[in-house]
């Protein structure tokens, strides 16, 4: 493909199956930094197993996975892609749900991961007003002390979204982060993911397209692991193979 | 940094159970000393005895409790390193017999002159020295669950494999320590002690300083415990237990966690060995049975698993229960504590513990008591994606 130094995420021929299947099949991307990617795409194109590819939850079997430019990610495990600064929500919202929701952005926070850094930790007068900067701008101010498990789904959701933003990451990968919003909840997720989009690089797999839209980013749309279509929303919806393999259906 | 971390333990349970051991410590054998035979608060030296040996189990349970309630890690082969602090302070033991064995060799233990060993073997070696012992008490244990951990935790071996292979661990133990030709005594184990620091094992003095130091050990192994739970290290365990997939992907190294966790765990499980050997006058490889390691995750299930309070409640009166049992209906003892197991895991997941805390929290809210609020067990821990 093109040229890799400058790039934030580089995908270059990558594939991998599972018992014979190919989940990713010659899987090439591109993102730069401080962009927007939405990627779409029919259930089983393997949006959520590129995520995994990145976040070094499976290996892929072929192809080239790099971070800004240079990181190997195939070599990496889960722990050392996150610290290098890759963050992930997770289509199904995954927080710690017998903890309250002040410790699960205690624990996302960037800070030093060590067993006894972790172990001696104090949060400074910085950290609390951070946790609490965040907890604004996902609207649980009042509901800190409360259990994880006591979120409404949409709101499990935005914790998920104040986790990665704590973890302050250079790059973000989000899952159908509006499943089970309301409206004004996805209206307010796209802003926010825009506003994070001006200082970071961020890769939204979606499948509502007026959030997708709101977003105004470039569309990609996945079909049986690798691209069909590249370009602006509606290029992208225009594609005659777009419309017969996924807008059709 | 060390005192925050302190400060941070002293939440105000585990002040107040400190305070009960502390106080447990200097009265239990005030109480026994102090107080004649006959007169009202005169406590037996047989008590004393039999409830130091009751804290040491209790302590084995709070440290079984911080991987397996905590990190998510059912060990059923914490038993291994009671035994091996055991065995550790029993050789020290051993040593300062002396001459008056049935052989009075002055260098040779009995059953090593009974084989027609010539000399000490070398990892007998040191062991005539208290301090000696007692750093071997930490480092045996911590070093095999250390190396042990390390394997597993970073293989990613899980839930039942892992829990079958502390069991394998465990056994092996067992068979190893059997042989007479280990040079530990075969069959019979180490016994006949006669002196602990220069001071007769047997003395109601020595046993009420036995006491004491157990309590005392509870004690501090609490404040550890209880520091580590309540730092943001005890969070990302608790993550770890729930969501071990999510948590690596927050940038924690899981398997370094459960190790941190896993060698402080066998290390109070070591200390609590050496502690039970001098009051129970014997250790034998019995002590490694897997059924023993079982039965220290029915104490820690009973009591509450995921607290502090929960294991050391749970050791005790399980073994009060059992002290009733074996005198009035031995036979029915195991049924008992197989069925009890059984109700516990089936009607009270959080154990004693939890019970009481559901009783004062539905007391307290009565609008809102299925609110738990504290990071407690999380019954079906749903794994992340
Ligand atoms: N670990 C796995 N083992 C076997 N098959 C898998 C695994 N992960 C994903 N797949 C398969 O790969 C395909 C792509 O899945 P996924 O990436 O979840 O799709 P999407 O997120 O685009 O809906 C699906 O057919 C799925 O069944
Ligand atoms: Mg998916």
């Amino acid at each position: 493909m093109t040229d890799k130094t400058g790039t934030m995420l580089y995908l270059d021929g990558v594939s991998v199956a599972f018992d014979g299947f190919r989940a990713i099949n010659k899987l090439s991307l591109i993102v730069q930094p401080a962009e927007m990617l939405a990627i779409i795409g029919p259930n089983g194109a393997g949006k959520t197993t590129m995520m995994d590819i990145i976040t070094g939850k499976t290996r892929p079997d072929d192809g080239e996975v790099l971070f800004d430019g240079r990181t190997d990610l195939t070599k990496l495990d889960e722990a050392a892609i996150a610290n290098l600064g890759i963050g992930r929500k997770f289509q199904k919202p995954t927080v710690f749900e017998s903890q309250t929701v002040w410790n699960n952005l205690e624990m996302a926070l960037r800070k030093p991961r060590g067993i006894f850094r972790t172990l001696f930790y104090t949060p400074s007068a910085e950290d609390i007003a951070r946790i609490e900067e965040i907890l604004d701008i996902v609207r649980l101010s009042g509901r800190k002390d409360e259990l994880a498990a006591n979120l409404s789904h949409g709101q499990k959701q935005w914790l998920e979204i104040g986790m990665l933003l704590a973890q302050d990451p250079k790059l973000l990968l989000v899952d159908e982060p509006v499943a089970g919003m309301t409206d004004s909840e996805t209206v307010e997720t796209a802003k926010l993911l825009k506003n994070i989009a001006l200082t970071r690089s961020v890769v939204v797999v979606e499948h509502d397209m007026s959030f997708v839209r709101d977003l105004g980013s470039r569309v990609t749309c996945l079909a049986e692991g690798s691209v069909l279509a590249e370009g602006t929303l509606d290029q992208v919806s225009a594609n005659p193979l777009v419309i017969e393999r996924y807008l059709g259906r | 940094m060390i005192s925050q971390a302190l400060f941070r333990a002293l939440d105000r349970k585990a002040i107040w159970l400190v305070g009960i051991l502390v106080a447990l410590a200097i009265l239990v054998p005030a109480a026994n000393l102090l107080i004649p035979v006959g007169q009202p608060g005169h406590v037996p030296t047989y008590v004393v005895t039999l409830f130091g040996k009751y804290l040491s189990y209790a302590m084995l349970a709070l440290a079984l409790d911080l991987v397996w309630g905590y990190c998510g890690i059912l060990s059923l082969g914490h038993g291994a390193f009671f035994a091996l602090g055991g065995y550790a302070m029993g050789m020290y033991l051993m040593r300062q017999i002396g001459d008056r064995g049935v052989y009075a060799n002055p260098e040779l233990p009995d059953f090593m002159v009974f084989l027609n060993w010539q000399e000490l073997p070398w990892y007998w070696q040191g062991f005539d020295n208290f301090w000696f012992a007692c750093l071997m008490v930490v480092l045996v244990p911590g070093l095999l669950a250390f190396v042990f951990g390390f394997l597993a935790f970073r293989s990613r071996v899980t839930g039942v494999y892992l829990s079958i292979i502390t069991q394998a661990m465990t056994f092996a133990l067992l068979l190893a320590f059997f042989r007479n030709d280990m040079g530990f005594g075969g069959n019979n184990g180490l016994t006949d002690f006669k002196e602990i620091l220069g001071v007769p094992v047997q003395a109601a003095t020595t046993r009420g300083a036995l006491f004491a130091a157990t309590a005392l050990a509870l004690a501090l192994s609490v404040l550890v415990c209880s520091g580590i739970v309540n730092s943001k290290l005890g969070k990302v365990m608790i993550a770890a237990r729930d969501a071990e997939s999510r948590t690596r992907f927050l940038g924690y190294r899981v398997e370094y966690v459960k190790l941190f966790a896993f060698t402080v765990s066998a290390v109070i499980a070591g200390i609590a060995g050496a502690l039970y050997v001098p009051q129970v006058g014997i250790i034998n490889p019995g002590e490694f049975d897997p059924a023993n390691s079982i039965e220290v995750v029915i104490w820690t299930a009973v009591g509450g698993r995921g607290t502090i309070v929960g294991p050391i409640i749970g050791a005790i009166l399980v073994h009060m229960g059992k002290s009733y049992f074996t005198s009035a209906l031995p036979e029915l003892w195991l049924f008992a504590l197989g069925a009890l197991f059984v109700l516990v895991t089936l009607f009270l997941p959080k154990g004693i513990v939890g019970l009481l805390g559901q009783y004062r929290a539905a007391r307290a809210r009565p609008e809102r008591s299925g609110n738990q609020r504290d990071a407690g067990v999380d019954p079906q821990p749903e794994p992340a994606e």
